[in-house]
């Protein structure tokens, strides 16, 4: 700290920054009852860089620190908890994935995802064509089964493969130990209701209305992580009745992967562009502003899987069924390959950290 | 914004900390206009309330955070015992009384409470805490505020007060570089104390003052107090003293705030710049004994201490903002920190050798004392022996003074003729009405809530 004010700022590491900012938030503990970093945070006098890796992940940068610090600049202690835990997330996010690079690329360039929606929109319109089934019903005259199963399940299995390796390597830098019911069901818990984003005892986080609070961010999130889990509910069914009970594609409207797909793609649909919307009104320099770009990108491409999916609905039975299916599904598999490299792998990393932070708790 | 000038404004309010803020809100409920002119920066707004955590509050039972219950006779016989009687009865049993309704109001007009901070646990029956600290408290009110339409001038700094007999007619302040004068028909003074002012604490205290840290805002000059003193108000509060507690002496001189407390005095011992102790480090718990170490600094030379830890009690205290300085030797430490080391040694081995065995308990009075020993250590007392050896080095930090304008229980300002006709003061600038000496956790808060509520009740009521 004493180098830093006298020799001018020397180039620190997101940890070493982070850790900087930590041990001032430790002498001071004002924010205790915002959200869990900072209990987690006051249980320990010295942080090594797997703690504060473990505190980024536990932080759903809601600002609700920063708006209360007294230590912001222009004082000299010059506090941004919430860009510094940020750009410890990012980096920790580049440092577990597997393999490296990727994350690096995904993370930040809003390019390269939409590159990869448009590698994965054009190996479909590929596929249509090359792979056209000669009989078949619903999608299925137009892509067989055999093909989507022969895409997506490696598409699917594979990333999370990846994902597991990052998962891994994260649960050794944070010292997690064996894994309890109990654990599971408090970090469950919280994820379900965003409790750290409800901000405390006050009425929302401080995303997008500087010191104001406010339930938007919290409520677009719920509607993106409900609706996510419907469609992937629905597609779950779908698989089940096809293997389990022989019910083939198309199902009407009063199916399971119906009845669970619509609610479940308005929601993700309208989640993301009230994600986006918040994040253009929010102030950028209080999350890392490197990754701004790429974390857009991911939140529109997130969305589009649930809007082209409600089109190709809507087209049933028209002659956009086959380039509507060509768009779905490319964006299905650009977003499945990202997955281990976007910002959808926070939610892994949050949930993890979640089951560490209960792991803490429940000693 | 608006021309400041163009207009008598309904209200004039002078500050933008707590007490400022609850007045503009009663005021503005009221249906006034209110002006407030803050004389920091924006980032800065909110004097020493946003350095503050909690308020002091009356309940006859549970009350939102605050447990059990807390009834006005126990409030002030803590009141008493602090300032040692010096406070006015009346006001004060009105302030503890006010205090409960406040808490609710609190909650209605945007500040959220959360349960005691680890640590002080023993404050959860007695004080809410701010979620977020002070600072968030007076974000809240800020947004109440505006909404109400009340108009907010930063770096406003307020020179002359303008008074008529007994009638206040308009200010003249520094806005932006420019002196402006702006007429209104009310005036409420919530400008805090002079802390800030170095020359004036210099002045009062004594040269040494110059040593002090500030723990708050660098910004209450006491520029109104004085001007308002100038036109003859009547005076409470010694002119002479400040309320000081011993912080970490290489704070910064202003703002430097709750993280620079240092609480391992107790398990330590103290000694001054010639390496000799000069007070009993273990007399009490150090939340009862911090604000005495304030005093007993200053009256060493050069204003500064050491406190001397070794390896044993690294950890029994909340951790500091600055590390320890650190060396494997008494000799080194006291190099390191520029004690004669000779002496140094001297005074840890003539402490080791007075303490005795027993069982120590870093929590509550051990009884673990020294034998023989001038100044003595009467609990915590264990040799200073295991390395590495830590010392921290202590100042005076000031966190506001006792001068203040004396008020009735409508918080108008009484004058050399009875009280003025539209002036009323709320917060630090009358406290010491209340609060002759000492201080109680939490209890600035109160004042100011309760006065400042009152002050913009009463203003309406009569402008």
């Amino acid at each position: 700290m004493f180098d830093r004010i006298e020799n001018g700022p020397p180039k620190l590491t997101a940890t070493d920054e982070a850790r900087r900012q930590v041990e001032i938030c430790n002498a001071c503990r004002y924010c205790e009852g915002y959200c869990a970093v900072f209990p987690s945070a006051f249980s320990q006098r010295a942080f090594s860089d797997g703690d504060i890796t473990q505190l980024a992940s536990l932080c759903h940068n809601c600002r609700g620190c920063y708006y209360a610090c007294q230590y912001t600049e222009p004082h000299e202690f010059a506090l941004n908890l919430p860009r510094a835990l940020a750009e410890v997330r990012v980096e920790s996010w580049d440092r577990f994935a597997w393999p490296g690079g990727f994350a690096r690329l995904f993370q930040r360039s809003g390019g390269a995802l939409a590159l990869m929606l448009v590698l994965g929109i054009a190996a479909l319109f590929w596929a249509l064509t090359a792979l056209a089934p000669s009989g078949g019903e619903g999608f299925y005259a137009y892509l067989s089964h055999t093909a989507m199963v022969a895409i997506f399940a490696p598409a699917f299995l594979l990333p999370l493969a990846a994902i597991a390796i990052g998962l891994h390597r994260y649960w050794a830098e944070v010292g997690g130990e064996r894994i309890r019911w109990p654990h599971l069901k408090a970090a469950c818990a919280d994820a379900a209701t965003m409790r750290n984003l409800s901000g405390g005892a006050a009425e929302g986080c401080n995303f997008e209305k500087g010191d104001r609070y406010s339930q938007a961010r919290r409520h677009a999130h719920q509607a993106v992580f409900w609706g996510f889990l419907l469609c992937f509910a629905a597609t779950s069914s779908g698989t089940v009745l096809h293997y389990v009970f022989d019910m083939q594609a198309p199902y009407g409207l009063f199916s399971l992967p119906k009845l669970l797909g619509l609610p479940g793609g308005v929601l993700l649909t309208i989640g993301a562009i009230g994600l986006i919307a918040l994040k253009f009104k929010a102030d950028a320099h209080l999350g890392a502003p490197e990754v701004w770009g790429g974390e857009v990108a991911f939140t529109a491409l997130l969305g589009l899987t649930g809007l082209t999916g409600l089109l190709l609905y809507a087209a049933t039975g028209t002659a956009l069924v086959a380039p509507l299916l060509a768009l779905h599904l490319g964006t299905v598999l650009a977003f499945f390959l990202t997955t281990p490299y976007s910002k959808m792998v926070h939610g892994f990393y949050r949930m993890a950290a979640l089951i560490r932070d209960a792991q803490r708790k429940q000693g | 914004m608006t021309a400041l000038d163009a207009q008598p404004w309904d209200l004039v309010i002078v500050g933008g900390g707590n007490a400022a803020l609850c007045a503009a809100i009663e005021a503005a409920e009221a249906g006034l206009k209110p002006l407030i002119l803050e004389a920091a920066p924006k980032p800065y707004r909110g004097g020493n309330s946003r350095h503050t955590r909690n308020f002091r509050c009356m309940h006859r039972g549970p009350l939102s955070v605050l447990t059990g219950s807390y009834e006005e006779d126990e409030y002030f016989d803590d009141l008493i015992r602090v300032t040692k009687g010096e406070t006015d009865e009346a006001l004060a049993r009105m302030t503890i009384r006010t205090s409960e309704d406040c808490l609710p109001w609190m909650e209605a007009h945007g500040v959220a409470f959360q349960p005691s901070l680890s640590g002080t646990l023993s404050l959860s029956r007695t004080n809410a805490f701010f979620l977020g600290g002070g600072k968030a408290l007076v974000n809240a009110y800020y947004n109440t505020a505006e909404d109400l339409g009340v108009t907010v001038a930063y770096e406003a700094e307020v020179t002359q007060i303008h008074v008529t007999g007994p009638r206040f007619e308009g200010v003249t302040a520094k806005i932006a570089g420019h002196e402006t004068r702006i007429e209104g028909r009310g005036l409420i003074l919530a400008s805090g104390g002079f802390q800030a002012d170095l020359d004036w604490l210099a002045r009062a205290w004594g040269p040494a003052a110059r040593n002090f840290l500030i723990r708050g805002t660098p910004y209450n000059r006491g520029v109104p107090l004085k001007a308002m003193l100038d036109h003859g108000a009547d005076s409470v509060g010694d002119p002479t003293q400040c309320h000081a507690v011993a912080i970490d002496g290489r704070a910064a001189k202003f703002d430097g705030g709750i993280v620079t407390r240092l609480d391992c005095v107790p398990f330590s011992i103290v000694v001054n710049q010639n390496g000799e102790r000069f007070y009993d480090e273990g007399e009490d718990v150090w939340p009862k004994r911090y604000a005495i170490w304030g005093r007993l600094v200053a009256a060493q030379p050069e204003q500064v201490a050491y406190s001397i830890i070794d390896a044993k009690s690294r950890e029994l205290f909340m951790p500091s903002v600055y590390p320890p300085v650190e060396a494997d030797t008494l000799d080194g430490l006291a190099q390191k920190l520029g004690l004669p080391g000779t002496k140094l040694r001297e005074t840890v081995e003539a402490f080791n050798a007075a303490c005795r065995d027993g069982d120590f308990h870093p929590t509550e009075l051990d009884g673990l004392a020294t034998e023989g020993l001038t100044p003595p250590k009467t609990n915590w007392a264990r040799p200073i022996t295991e390395p590495p050896f830590y010392g921290y080095s202590l100042r005076p930090g000031v966190t506001f003074t006792y001068l203040g304008l004396k008020v009735d229980e409508t918080a108008r300002v009484a004058g050399p003729a009875g009280r003025f006709d539209n002036i009323w003061a709320a917060g630090e600038i009358m406290a010491g009405s209340i609060l002759g000496q000492g201080y109680l956790a939490g209890f600035g808060m109160t004042i100011g809530t309760v006065f400042g509520r009152i002050a913009g009740q009463e203003a309406a009521a009569h402008v």
